[in-house]
């Protein structure tokens, strides 16, 4: 698997497929797409790049324990539901702030800090067994 | 295809318009606080030094929690709330009643003592490979399905506290774990395919998934409706996984592999919540049907007690002998649940968490009576009680307890069973039950005789000091079975108040729908 051409187009190839995950998460709320889906296609982007440069690049490429990262995700999960909290509404509903950045309108909710926990939780446990069965499989 | 959506529906009429008081936040507190906790140890997966630290202070804070919100539910009955604002059905309910909160709290505090109890038996390693966020996760998971007002909401929960175990049960990799796992899974995967067969099955029917929802449309459907196949389905799946005869093997086979403080918790709560969706959907749901099915059970549960109590009869292993323990115990539950009325249903609660304590209890005593005599068969452990008398006293007040003899918590329950088999003229079940409480209590004499009576053969007979942490919990177990058995009076008037409102759900329904009627 380590050709050359491979080689060189692992890394473009993983942050396209990054970028468009991200896009698919955005997208989730009205649209196909969401977390799951686009932590999925993340998790694909990072073994790509550990099958072309091997697993510890990937570790040290994401920096956090990929467990960690599920950690953060279901924290944040948790966290967007909890937020009702303090506005005075159920467990879990949806709350929106339109803040302008740059002159331009940024609609945010919690319903995006929940899918991006659903994101990170993908992410996290995927990419933890993708990696760990790279590891064993390059054996 | 964003422009077809307009942003300008008016939604406000589907929508819980009342904001919600903190007694309804406690409804779902226990299972975001320990969602939370869990990603906390998650993310500091590295410092395992204070892992044992927050996470006993997670369980604490569970157990004030669940506390807090009995409190609430026995003074102003069943509360809701509702997620994401949308009213019920179409928005999930997590609905709290005297039951499910019971069971909670008896959950809460199971938890705490084991996990105490794991200060002084899960290592290190057993802390990388993820003991406390697995323990937190597992009673999300717990706490969710004795919460949820919602069916498949309990599958899910279901579920998370599956995966959880799978987790848990193979922590520390030894060849027996798996062993023990992948009986466990496969039983347990083939459980919850049936439920989730059976869900699916019920909202073909329904249309509906909320509990309530369904409490008040069973009655017009009955006549067309195939009610008791669905009923049948449910209660083969919660049988099996409560570990119900002839669908129990699974449990003496894995709950003696994992670490002590692991099959200490399975045996208290794991077999209970499938009790309690049995309760929850045979005695509230479909109460007709479960007149139906009463005979099938009745017989499910005297076979279950005694093949259980003959199994423990027939093994050596410490650990193993509890675990049929347990599967005899489950058959007095079933029997209960078969007999119905608030005798039948009520005394079936309260062996439930009589069983919760005792059972955790016995497996910290298995634990310690391992760890002093360095061997998990009766056959090799002797002496203990010269090691240390306080260890063998509480021990046997235990074994008492599980055979259901006065002062202990066994008793009342037991009591009530046999007066309710007695009372609609199945003597055999009564006969049975005393049986089973006879035998248990041969099973449990003969491994206090072996193992803390008979003189060790070799002289390592000196007393020995246990540290707090294995002590402690095994203390405080044996203490609330005896305050129970002494003083069951307020807790047999909550259990009481419980059955009522399983037989009559009308509040619970209330709760959900405050106007009366669905919608």
């Amino acid at each position: 698997m380590k050709s050359v051409i491979f080689r060189t187009l692992a890394p473009v190839l993983t942050s396209l497929m990054m970028l468009f995950s991200i896009f698919v998460l955005l997208r989730g709320h009205n649209e196909p797409g969401g977390g799951f889906i686009g932590g999925l296609i993340a998790v694909s982007a990072l073994a790509i790049y550990g099958m072309a440069h091997g697993v510890e690049t990937v570790r040290r490429a994401i920096f956090f324990h990929p467990m960690a990262i599920a950690g953060a995700g279901l924290l944040a999960a948790t966290s967007a539901g909890l937020i009702a909290l303090f506005a005075g509404v159920p467990f879990m509903t949806g709350l929106w702030i339109y803040p302008a950045i740059f002159g331009l309108e940024v609609p945010l909710s919690t319903v995006l800090l929940f899918d991006s926990g659903v994101y990170l939780v993908v992410v996290g446990a995927i990419s933890s067994i993708a990696l760990s069965l790279e590891e064993r499989g390059g054996e | 295809m964003a422009a077809s959506i307009s942003p300008f529906v008016d939604v406000s009429a589907a929508l819980v318009s009342a904001p919600p008081t903190a007694a309804e936040w406690l409804v779902i507190l226990p299972v975001a606080w320990c969602l939370a906790i869990g990603a906390l140890l998650v993310m500091l997966r590295r410092r395992i030094g204070i892992h044992p630290a927050i996470a006993i202070i997670g369980l604490a804070g569970l157990v004030l929690i669940d506390g807090l919100l009995l409190k609430a539910v026995a003074e102003n009955g069943p509360l809701t709330m509702v997620m994401g604002r949308w009213l019920p059905p179409f928005g999930i309910a997590f609905t709290a009643d005297l039951t499910g909160t019971l069971f909670a709290f008896a959950a809460a505090l199971v938890a705490l003592v084991a996990g105490v109890f794991s200060l002084a038996d899960i290592n290190d390693s057993g802390r990388r490979y993820g003991f406390y966020p697995l323990l937190m996760l597992l009673m999300a998971g717990v706490s969710g399905a004795f919460l949820t007002g919602d069916i498949f909401n309990l599958y899910v929960w279901f579920e998370v506290l599956l995966i959880s175990s799978f987790g848990l049960l193979v922590l520390g990799s030894e060849p027996e774990q798996i062993d023990g796992t992948v009986k466990y899974g496969f039983l347990n995967l083939v459980a919850t395919t049936l439920f989730l067969i059976a869900t699916g099955y019920l909202y073909a029917v329904f249309g509906t998934l909320n509990m309530a929802d369904i409490a008040t449309r069973a009655e017009a459907l009955r006549d067309s409706a195939p009610l008791m196949t669905l009923t049948g389905l449910f209660m083969l799946a919660f049988a099996m996984k409560a570990a119900a005869f002839p669908v129990n093997f699974w449990l003496p086979a894995s709950y003696h592999t994992p670490r002590v403080a692991v099959s200490a918790l399975f045996a208290g709560l794991l077999t209970k919540v499938g009790i309690y969706a049995l309760v929850r959907v045979m005695v509230m749901l479909f109460p007709v049907e479960r007149e139906e099915l009463s005979f099938i059970l009745a017989v499910a549960g005297a076979l279950t007690m005694i093949v259980g109590v003959l199994g423990a009869l027939a093994q050596t292993d410490f650990r193993r002998i509890l675990g049929y323990l347990i599967v005899s115990g489950i058959g007095s539950m079933l029997a209960g649940i078969a007999v119905g009325g608030p005798g039948g249903i009520g005394g079936a609660i309260f062996y439930a968490l009589h069983s919760m304590l005792v059972m955790t209890g016995l497996y910290f005593a298995s634990g310690i009576a391992m760890r002093l005599g360095a061997s998990s068969s009766i056959a090799a452990l002797a002496g203990l009680y010269r090691r240390h008398v306080g260890f063998a006293a509480l021990t046997l007040m235990l074994c008492f307890a599980v055979s259901g003899l006065p002062p202990f918590s066994g008793f009342w329950p037991k009591v009530m069973l046999v007066k309710a088999a007695l009372d609609i003229g199945a003597w055999w079940l009564a006969a049975a039950l005393l049986l089973a409480g006879f035998l248990t209590m041969i099973v449990t004499g003969r491994v206090f005789l072996l193992v803390f009576w008979r003189e060790a053969a070799h002289a390592d007979g000196e007393a020995v000091s246990l540290s707090p942490a294995a002590f402690g919990p095994l203390a405080v177990l044996t203490g609330l079975t005896l305050l129970i058995g002494l003083y069951p009076e307020p807790l047999l008037a909550i259990i009481q108040d419980a059955a009522a409102g399983l037989a009559e759900p009308s509040a619970y329904v209330n709760s959900v729908f405050p106007e009366g009627g669905p919608r």
